[in-house]
């Protein structure tokens, strides 16, 4: 569940972030396809990300020195798409042709849709991505920092290690690297399909500074990614236990909602579950 | 040793001079090797620009993406690995992070074909050009020479856009002649000009075809000879106007038989609806036979005498 302090702007967030819960399954549900579980683990660290964190703005989408975001696990682009729109980076009504013939807003993240750097949905590319705007940023002089997510599962690709091995190698302050360790993959949990802790100590071992924070903590997220680099010329990884479906009580912690679309007795059910997540928020403040 | 198998320099000596001397005028060359700047020859330039040499180790998928990433912010990077592993380790990231997200990343492989010889086929890259021409939005490079590898090399730095160079580790000999203008390296360019036969050429094969023309005009058999680095896009209308002229068309390369030149030549001319004695060749469906480069070559057709022979053959 969705955590923050309760000061307004805390609880407006977290508000948002609940909002957008149900943004992401309105829109699973008009195309009937859609990663929804997993899209729902990340939300809230995108929330924080596009809202609190990330210094990009509809006028800056192209400038030079805005911070980059590169979603490794593309397949969670619906949680993108939502935050997108809600930061006025994407326009709301291009929702509408998702998964519909000819759109851009594909089923993974694409860079032809306004907002999104790079494409991905082929896991294990977004790192080595980001390592190459890293540094491309030190080497042009320029101040921003990159961003890159990735799931707990798509940690079993080799192609992330090399990443990962690159990125302290080269002593990369200004990337800054999240997993969204939700603990489950479509066929089962990510400790029986292919155990890959203990990643503290691994991506410690790689050169890395490792924090790891409740994923759903909106304050725990704001504070690891504003701060990073805190150990200076370090690349910085946010290991984020997240819970795969958050927020809608039935989804949680059910591998059978990877990919699965609410029907209508089950969208009400999730409606329910923010109505009361949102009356609660509201009640606090 | 024949003319056009004579010592020259090899391409990769032309890779080193002339991105040291891109790099000169453009701060934004990268070069970005996986522990190939020793295969690349490229000491030279990693001493002389040793900021902007990127080593990312053996490590060929990591290579591309890194690429991919630092070209979406403005860099121009020259990926340089030897060609099997490059395009096929990385395939994926070449299809998703460069044709996919139009990045533009210069890959080019080294010691391409079937360079490696007798090191065995786990070396050999003869399935690239049929993976590349797969891909959307990437052209295919195969200079001939040193003049169409240096053209080869500033047409990469001057395309906004991905690009494949295929690069051999054989000296070559000038297929050109001596010539004062750079080579047109979009286009095919025919090197002699007969109404026998046609060998069209790329990489190189294309020596190999032009002492095969020189061995057929001394028995009154008179062949075209075309250089085609462009793999892709291909150029039809050269490859038309030459298989409108003659009496057999022969394609050449130095790769597999499937999804390479020979096969979009084909294709073409069959589109096209012109009709013309045809043979493609390259290695064939089989476990390739192991030895020098151009033993091999001639043991599938693509040397001297043998083409000689099979254009006779074609004529008959």
């Amino acid at each position: 569940m969705t955590t923050c302090d309760d000061e307004p702007a805390g609880v407006d967030l977290a508000v948002r972030a609940a909002e957008y819960r149900l943004d992401v399954i309105d829109l699973i549900r008009s195309a009937g396809g859609g990663h929804t579980a997993g899209s729902l683990s990340c939300l809230d660290i995108l929330t924080v990300l596009y809202e609190r964190v990330l210094r990009i703005s509809p006028e800056t989408l192209r400038h030079p020195e805005r911070d980059r975001y590169v979603q490794s696990k593309g397949h969670a682009v619906e949680a993108l798409y939502v935050v997108l729109a809600g930061a006025g980076l994407l326009d709301r009504a291009l929702l509408g042709t998702y998964l519909r013939f000819g759109t851009n807003l594909v089923g993974h993240a694409t860079g032809s849709v306004p907002g999104i750097e790079h494409s991905t949905g082929a896991l294990g590319h977004g790192l080595s991505v980001g390592v190459g705007m890293a540094i491309a940023g030190r080497q042009n002089g320029l101040g921003y920092r990159v961003f890159v997510l990735l799931g707990d599962g798509e940690l079993a690709e080799g192609s992330v290690w090399e990443a990962a091995m690159s990125a302290g190698h080269y002593r990369l302050g200004n990337l800054v690297a999240i997993v969204d360790r939700n603990r489950h993959q479509i066929a089962g949990s990510t400790a029986e399909i292919m155990n890959s802790e203990p990643l503290a100590e691994k991506f410690a071992a790689f050169g890395w500074t490792v924090h790891e924070i409740d994923g759903h903590d909106l304050v725990q997220i704001e504070h690891a990614l504003s701060s990073a680099p805190t150990v200076p010329g370090r690349p910085t990884m946010v290991l984020a236990d997240t819970v795969k479906g958050s927020g809608i009580s039935y989804m949680e912690h059910d591998i059978r909602w990877h990919h699965r679309v609410p029907d209508d007795e089950e969208y009400a059910l999730a409606r329910r579950d923010v109505e009361n997540r949102i009356a609660e928020l509201r009640g606090r403040a | 040793m024949s003319r056009h198998t004579a010592a020259g320099l090899a391409n990769l000596e032309v890779l080193d001079t002339t991105l040291r001397d891109l790099a000169s005028s453009d701060p934004a060359i990268r070069v970005l090797t996986a522990d190939s700047r020793i295969s690349g020859r490229l000491g030279p330039f990693a001493r002389e620009f040793p900021d902007r040499l990127v080593e990312l180790g053996i490590a060929e998928q990591n290579l591309v993406g890194v690429a991919a990433g630092l070209a979406s912010c403005g860099m121009k990077p020259f990926v340089i690995s030897p060609a099997c592993f490059l395009t096929a380790r990385a395939l994926e990231q070449i299809k998703v992070d460069v044709g996919y997200s139009g990045t533009a990343v210069r890959l080019v492989g080294i010691s391409a074909g079937i360079s490696y010889g007798a090191l065995g086929a786990s070396h050999h890259s003869i399935a690239d050009y049929a993976a590349l021409r797969a891909i959307p939005g990437i052209p295919v490079v195969a200079p001939a020479d040193n003049c169409e590898a240096e053209a080869a090399i500033r047409l990469a730095a001057a395309t906004d856009g991905p690009l494949y160079i295929r690069l051999g580790k054989r000296a070559l000999a000038c297929v050109h002649g001596p010539t004062s203008e750079p080579v047109a390296i979009e286009h095919a360019t025919r090197l002699r000009t007969g109404d026998d036969i046609g060998i069209i050429a790329t990489g190189e094969t294309v020596g190999i075809a032009l002492e095969a023309a020189e061995a057929l005009a001394l028995g009154g058999v008179e062949a075209t000879v075309v250089s085609m680095p462009m793999v892709r896009p291909l150029d039809t209308a050269t490859l038309f106007g030459v298989a409108r002229r003659v009496g057999g068309l022969i394609v050449a390369e130095e790769h597999s038989v499937h999804g390479g030149l020979g096969e979009a030549c084909a294709a073409a001319l069959m589109t096209e609806g012109i009709p013309v004695r045809f043979r493609a060749l390259g290695i064939p469906d089989e476990p390739i036979v192991n030895g020098p480069q151009l033993d091999v070559l001639a043991h599938y057709g693509i040397g001297p005498e043998q083409l000689a022979a099979l254009a006779r053959e074609l004529l008959v």
